[in-house]
């Protein structure tokens, strides 16, 4: 613990093993060579879309648990949670799984909120190996979050498009692999925005005060890292956040500062208008890109602050702003763990 | 209290939404406009080719000849929609594929496929209108009010 709300893993929890699946709009964007299956279905020959979600999930968590050289008896824990109404398609890879589970919600942000909660797992001692997922499929939240998917309404500018997608990373108290070193909790920011179609507007200050709250608790500086980057504010929020961190004077040209909602996608070829969103957003760009440059040696020390917003269609239709909130995971290069 | 119209913002809210509302894109309105004017039109225009057709080839008079033309649209756009075209053309055009007979057949064709998950009953038929719903409602209840005025002015309708 340090600061108000930073966790620092001193017992270097690893990420021992990754696994990213997606779709075919995601194929087709410039990160394809870093996932590990790129489906051309978003059916995945499945009967609906609910189904497809859970199986790209499946596919992931088996996937990472294979890259990880274990099998799923020796998972301690399942952390996982995704976009659809009560989790299922969390809970039903759990069903799966058969592990003991925990199940979470952070919409988009769900994919550092489990990775920290399993670091801090594996870091307490509570467990050896902690399985942390996520999922969105884009047609399963335009189902849920908007319209049918082949209404034809018009999107405007700043509408973002849902990743088709899951990503897994298996973290456990020893490996090789690079190593979670802190995790700050972000609180939940409410700037009153309405429009579900500007959730990068609604999510930027969120995004802001986790970065800084996690800067000022372990007294670093943005420069201390080799990439930030925000989970999925996409064109506007991103460009927000570029004039918050001005505002507030944070230095944040000292680093490379990047969002994974403009990364997955080409956004002058790809129908996406201002970029990815959903959990698979960030959890596909962090597990399957930004670990690959990990491991390359290009970067170090990298912080993923993957942004929700936890909105329901329920409480946007009678008025209600949307309540946004961003986690933040420190992972950096470090060989073995203890 | 969540109510648009009572709920209080904050001199920082209204400071972030001036912010973030210089920095979002505008919807491009004149583009947008021009788009709908054209398609809708479009749509239209094929609608009336359509109908003289059916008054030329079969016969139909005037009043009766709209029928079959808009069976024919109504068609039209849900194959678009099970093929998964309308919705793409529809980002494109708007209003313009929103507004005509297309856009409500359009509507009630994808809600139909996207529940049919959920079964024909629970599914399909109880979710089929949850777009077109207020459509139907409304327009109703508008016709209701017209009749009405007609009826206590005395306007001959015929």
């Amino acid at each position: 613990m340090a600061g108000h709300r930073t966790w620092v893993f001193e017992n270097r929890p690893v990420i021992v093993g990754t696994a990213t699946v997606v779709g075919p709009e995601e194929g087709n964007g410039p990160l394809a060579n870093d996932f590990d299956i790129i489906h051309g279905d978003k059916m995945l020959g499945q009967k609906s879309w609910e189904k497809a979600e859970h199986m790209l999930l499946e596919e992931a968590v088996k996937l990472a648990l294979e890259n990880a050289g274990i099998t799923k008896e020796q998972v301690n824990y399942y952390v996982g949670g995704d976009l659809l109404n009560q989790i299922t398609s969390s809970s039903l890879t759990a069903r799966t799984l058969s592990v003991p589970y925990i199940g979470v919600f952070g919409a988009c942000s769900t994919s550092m909120e489990s990775l920290a909660l399993a670091a801090f797992l594996v870091n307490a001692g509570g467990a050896k190996h902690v399985l942390s997922a996520t999922s969105s499929h884009n047609s399963t939240a335009e189902k849920q979050f908007r319209y049918p998917t082949e209404y034809g309404s018009q999107k405007p500018p700043t509408a973002q498009y849902t990743v088709t997608g899951a990503g897994a990373a298996v973290v456990a108290s020893s490996g090789n692999g690079p190593v979670i070193t802190s995790a700050t909790i972000g609180r939940v920011v409410d700037m009153g925005i309405t429009d579900p179609f500007n959730m990068g507007a609604a999510m930027a200050p969120a995004a802001v005060d986790t970065i800084q709250a996690h800067l000022r608790d372990l007294n670093r500086q943005p420069s201390d890292y080799d990439m930030i980057v925000t989970g999925d504010l996409a064109t506007v929020g991103y460009q927000i956040a570029l004039e918050l961190f001005r505002k507030h004077n944070v230095p944040i040209e000292d680093t490379h500062y990047d969002d994974c909602g403009l990364m997955v996608y080409d956004l002058k070829k790809q129908p996406v208008q201002a970029g990815g969103s959903g959990c698979a957003c960030s959890a596909t760009v962090t597990y399957g890109h930004l670990l690959k440059r990990m491991a390359r040696g290009e970067l170090n020390r990298l912080l993923v602050v993957a942004t929700g917003a936890l909105l329901s269609p329920l409480t946007y239709q009678q008025g209600e702003s949307i309540p946004c909130i961003a986690h933040a995971v420190c992972i950096e290069n470090g060989g073995t763990g203890a | 209290m969540a109510n648009k119209n009572t709920r209080k913002i904050t001199p920082t809210q209204k400071e972030y939404q001036d912010l973030a509302k210089r920095i979002e894109p505008k919807r491009p309105v004149f583009k947008n406009c021009l788009r709908a004017f054209l398609v809708g039109g479009s749509i239209c225009l094929f609608g009336q080719v359509l109908q003289e057709m059916f008054m030329h080839y079969f016969h139909f008079d005037q009043s009766k000849a709209g029928n079959p033309t808009v069976a024919c649209l109504i068609f039209i756009s849900v194959v678009l929609t099970s093929f998964g075209v309308y919705d793409k053309f529809a980002q494109w055009a708007g209003a313009g594929s929103a507004v005509p007979v297309t856009g409500f057949a359009n509507s009630m064709a994808s809600a139909a496929i996207e529940y049919r998950s959920e079964g024909l009953v629970l599914g399909t038929g109880s979710n089929m209108f949850k777009l077109a719903g207020s459509v139907i409602v409304f327009g109703t209840f508008s016709a209701f009010v017209v009749g009405l005025i007609y009826l206590i002015f005395g306007i001959d309708a015929g």
